[in-house]
């Protein structure tokens, strides 16, 4: 005796099914709203980008200093003591050449996304954000960056404020 | 007071297809059915369900627990639905375990259910939603960044060889070939194929890729008093385990996955597994990417860090080559690779595997030699949980 | 024999009805950490297993679980997420530590309402998406069908149901937590403006954000964390049809099978007589007369006439929701169920302050997921 008495036979609608009609279907376009509070941390660290800076935040107890910032220490779990100023450099940890968005359409040039560990965090802590101004094929782990940032006008308090990382020149 | 011992005594799932013509309710009843069915119980018989399912946004449902109560077979019984992003297919099982073990059930029915061809124009378009609200959905991220990312940090920490890992889609659409309810079996498929195909987030390829499916899976556990009753051939549930690493996945190294490690070395006390190479004969791990079955193989300390890509290339994971010094078959179901990742339904459709496998019911699929005891595990959130369970005869 | 389980700590944060001063994380921290300074624990060594409760779409967040752990201390650490009311999650934690292999397990739930712009939007997508959402009627118009068919089949009034409100709101006078205090006349609440008739606006609750944690701890371990263990006697859950076609439309079926569960597994015969004090979910007004008569509380039809008696008040014989309830402190969604908990826990150490009840030892809590579920838990407590 085997499994195979155990599948269910369930049915397969192909693309061609719903086009000539043999499958009715019922659509819903979703209207879903949020206003999320950024919170002490969060709110701070945006506020902070608008000026063109980077922030972090220091655990006195483990001397971690991460960012994004939170007000607690995870490892501790205590409160964490204070904001630290941080360079706008760092080395890319990891990255990824992608040629798809995020709806699955194709991209001629890839979006080249990356965790930068920021100059001043503790190693190895770092944030999410896209790397621009430099060749696809060039990127490495390892490279160090720098922020290209929006013009102050026209900064607003979110990570957008920061256009993408660019090698550094050495 | 104490732990009762728990058994699987029966398995049931749906095909797993590219778009279903049921609803997920439809779907959920598939599976239950089948999986009563194939242990002679009713559904009088079940006194408690529990659901696994992943993203509400996949079905655009709110609350998609209570949507599928009816089709799960939950009227009018104690019901939950629990959820650990892509780890709930196994965690599922462990919440099942907790509902026998604890003494407050004496049955209950495990059904994971996922549709995810709902969603228009593609599925992955909810994955947006899975990012921090504030600081990563406003940059565009897609569900392929950051997998692209921890398969980069894995390669570049052990310098590894992309056709290593290839190796591993190869194996388990070959394997799926053979699986009823495969989507994407493919005898002939070789390394090259999967090489060549097209780059959709590098180092991630098409063919390093499990294909989005609708499918739903379930299982029936029951205590030890009943399991007896019930079936002359109970699988029990020997060892759990999981563990949820921190939010901030840019704050740490994703080379290497240490709370998959935690949460085996907890299944493997429990199981009082010392030697866990040795003691397990079949494993399932988690393969949405090629990548992932190695690096979990990895976590799971059934493989040396940055080594399990050289072990795949030597056969040592291949379903019927017995004469490998360091034999263990994975993935022998095929996995998400090749029968399809309707998420928490491919998760569970692992144990169901090793169920199957250690019963001898396996069919075209069975391993040589009797397997006694094998191990299922699934993955999830942002690269964050591991999920573990320990299955023995 | 089960193991012996007890709540050893319970913390808070907000209870407000906007906090835009803190993020969702913030809010979580400063509960949790109330809840492990009063179990006197160190979360990351002492605790075994973490459970969350949280909806994706009261987030706005897929797979929600993925931002649980760092704010409760549970980072690498066994954490999982339910989908259901917070007594839920408090009956996963009561399970866990029933099979003697964790001895501390954490509850946690929270809200922050106040981030969604437009609930009726999410509560809609909540319903069968091929039946019944595209016939575009609000959720709340279901709350005003099962309140009809509710008051037709028990006999009870529309009076009655306002009497709970009036009850409710004038309770949340003494409860400092609480965002809707208020005195009002029966008159008040059946002229508000009609929501889904027969249910008015001052019959539904409104909403709060906050957050509440909850430790819960083998008995031999519990004693030695506190002089003052609230202990498990029984928990239940359940579910009635989801199906609007098939589901009993005047009996809270779901809290019916959810009170019996706890009710065998604490070996209570007779609840009315059993239960000194009790926090039933009361999202509508009729909802709180529709789960006493469910629980046992009272006989079918009778849950009405004892509201307008006093015999549910501060100063009656069985006091329901102390607190204020969902109509008096606000409706803090998935986290609702934990806040029915909290006064329970506070009633039964005696803890709670002006509107504390004399000689409580047995409280009984409910939750209901709200609309369009048929999905309750119920814990019953005792000191």
């Amino acid at each position: 005796m085997t499994m195979e008495q155990w599948v269910y036979p369930s049915v397969y609608v192909k693309e061609d099914d719903f086009r000539e009609g043999r499958v009715l279907y019922t659509t819903w376009q979703p209207r879903l709203f949020y206003a999320w509070d950024r919170g002490t941390a969060i709110g701070r660290f945006l506020a902070e980008l608008k000026q063109g800076r980077i922030v972090g935040r220091r655990c006195r107890r483990c001397r971690r200093v991460v960012v994004p910032p939170r007000m607690f220490c995870e490892h501790c779990f205590r409160p964490n003591d204070e904001w630290v100023p941080l360079a706008d450099t760092g080395t890319v940890i990891t990255f990824s050449r992608c040629y798809i968005t995020w709806d699955m359409r194709r991209l001629e040039h890839p979006q080249i996304p990356a965790v930068i560990a920021i100059d001043g965090a503790s190693p190895g802590v770092g944030f999410l954000h896209h790397l621009g101004e430099v060749d696809p094929e060039a990127v490495h782990i390892g490279m160090k960056v720098k922020a290209v940032w929006k013009p102050a006008d026209q900064r607003e308090g979110a990570i957008t404020d920061i256009l993408y990382f660019k090698p550094m020149t050495e | 007071m104490g732990m009762r011992r728990v058994a699987i005594v029966g398995a049931g799932m749906t095909k797993f297809v590219r778009r279903a013509l049921e609803t997920g309710p439809e779907l959920a009843w598939e599976a239950a059915s089948r999986a009563l069915a194939s242990c002679d119980l009713r559904l009088s018989d079940i006194d408690g369900v529990v659901l696994g399912t992943a993203p509400d946004a996949f079905d655009a449902v709110h609350m998609k627990g209570e949507y599928l109560s009816d089709g799960a077979g939950a009227w009018r019984k104690p019901y939950i639905r629990t959820y650990v992003g892509g780890g709930t297919g196994v965690f599922s099982v462990i919440q099942g375990w907790y509902h026998v073990a604890s003494g407050v059930f004496d049955t209950c029915l495990v059904v994971c259910e996922e549709k995810m061809s709902s969603h228009i124009p593609h599925p992955q378009g909810a994955f947006i939603t899975i990012f921090d609200h504030i600081l990563e959905r406003p940059l565009g991220p897609n569900l392929l960044w950051i997998f692209a990312m921890e398969m980069n940090a894995y390669m570049n920490r052990y310098g590894l060889r992309k056709e290593d890992i290839a190796y591993v889609a190869v194996k388990n659409k070959r394997n799926a070939a053979d699986h009823p309810a495969a989507m994407l079996g493919v005898r002939d498929i070789t390394i090259k194929d999967v090489l060549d195909s097209p780059v959709l987030a590098w180092p991630v390829q098409r063919m390093d890729v499990s294909p989005i499916a609708d499918g739903a899976v379930a299982v029936v556990l029951a205590a030890d008093h009943v399991a007896r009753r019930v079936t002359d051939k109970p699988v029990w549930i020997e060892g759990v385990g999981w563990n949820v690493d921190t939010t901030y996945w840019t704050n740490r190294d994703l080379s290497y996955p240490t709370y998959l490690e935690e949460a085996a070395r907890m299944a493997y006390r429990m199981a009082g597994i010392k030697e866990p190479r040795k003691e397990i004969h079949v494993v399932e791990p988690y393969d949405p990417f090629d990548y992932k079955e190695l690096h979990h193989l990895e976590g799971l300390l059934l493989a040396d860090r940055g080594k399990a890509p050289e072990d795949a290339a030597t056969g040592r994971f291949d379903r019927d080559n017995e004469n490998h010094p360091d034999w263990l078959p994975s993935s022998p179901s095929g996995g998400l690779l090749g029968v399809g990742n309707p998420i928490a339904a491919a998760g569970l459709m692992k144990v169901a595997e090793i169920f199957w496998q250690l019963r001898g019911e396996a069919g075209d699929r069975q391993i040589p030699g009797n397997p006694k005891r094998g191990l299922a595990q699934a993955w999830g959130d942002l690269m964050q949980i591991g999920t573990v369970v320990i299955l023995g005869v | 024999m089960k193991r012996e389980v007890a709540i050893v700590g319970i913390g808070y944060a907000g209870f407000r009805p906007l906090t835009p001063d803190l993020s969702y994380k913030e809010l979580v921290f400063e509960a949790a950490t109330r809840a492990y300074a009063e179990a006197g624990i160190n979360p990351r060594t002492d605790v075994d297993s973490f459970i969350s409760v949280a909806e994706d779409l009261h987030e706005g967040t897929s797979i929600t679980d993925e931002y649980v752990p760092d704010q409760l201390g549970a980072v690498q650490k066994p954490v999982q997420t339910v989908a259901g009311d917070g007594i839920h999650g408090l009956a996963m934690a009561y399970m866990q530590i029933c099979t003697g292999q964790f001895d501390i397990v954490v509850v946690e739930s929270h809200a922050k309402a106040s981030n969604i712009l437009h609930l009726g939007h999410v509560t809609a997508m909540a319903m069968d998406p091929v039946y019944t959402r595209p016939l575009g009627v609000h959720p709340l118009a279901l709350a005003g069908m099962e309140m009809r068919r509710y008051l037709d089949e028990s006999g009870l009034t529309h009076e009655h149901c306002a009497q709970v409100v009036v009850k409710n709101r004038a309770h949340a006078l003494s409860n400092p937590l609480a965002s809707y205090p208020a005195v009002l006349e029966v008159e008040d609440v059946l002229n508000a403006p009609p929501v889904a008739e027969p249910l008015t606006q001052l019959e539904v609750s409104q909403h709060v954000d906050g957050a509440i944690v909850v430790v819960m701890a083998a008995g031999d371990v519990a004693r030695a964390l506190t002089d003052m263990p609230i202990w498990v006697l029984g928990i239940g859950f359940a579910n009635d049809a989801f199906a609007l076609d098939s589901r009993s439309w005047a009996q809270a079926e779901y809290a019916r099978l959810a009170g019996q569960m706890a009710y065998r597994m604490a070996g209570i015969r007779n609840p009315r007589a059993t239960i000194d004090v009790a926090e039933i979910d009361d999202t509508f007004a009729y909802k709180e007369l529709q789960h006493m008569e469910a629980l046992g509380l009272c006989a079918p039809g009778e849950a009405g006439y004892l509201v307008a008696e006093g015999y549910t008040s501060l100063e009656g014989e069985l006091p329901v929701n102390p607190s204020g309830g969902s109509l008096g402190v606000g409706h803090l969604l998935d986290a609702s169920g934990l806040a029915r908990v909290l006064e329970i826990v506070w009633q039964l150490r005696g803890d709670a302050g002006q509107r504390q009840i004399p000689d409580v030892e047995v409280g009984l809590a409910f939750g209901w997921r709200g609309l369009p579920t048929t999905s309750g838990a119920a814990i019953i407590l005792a000191n």
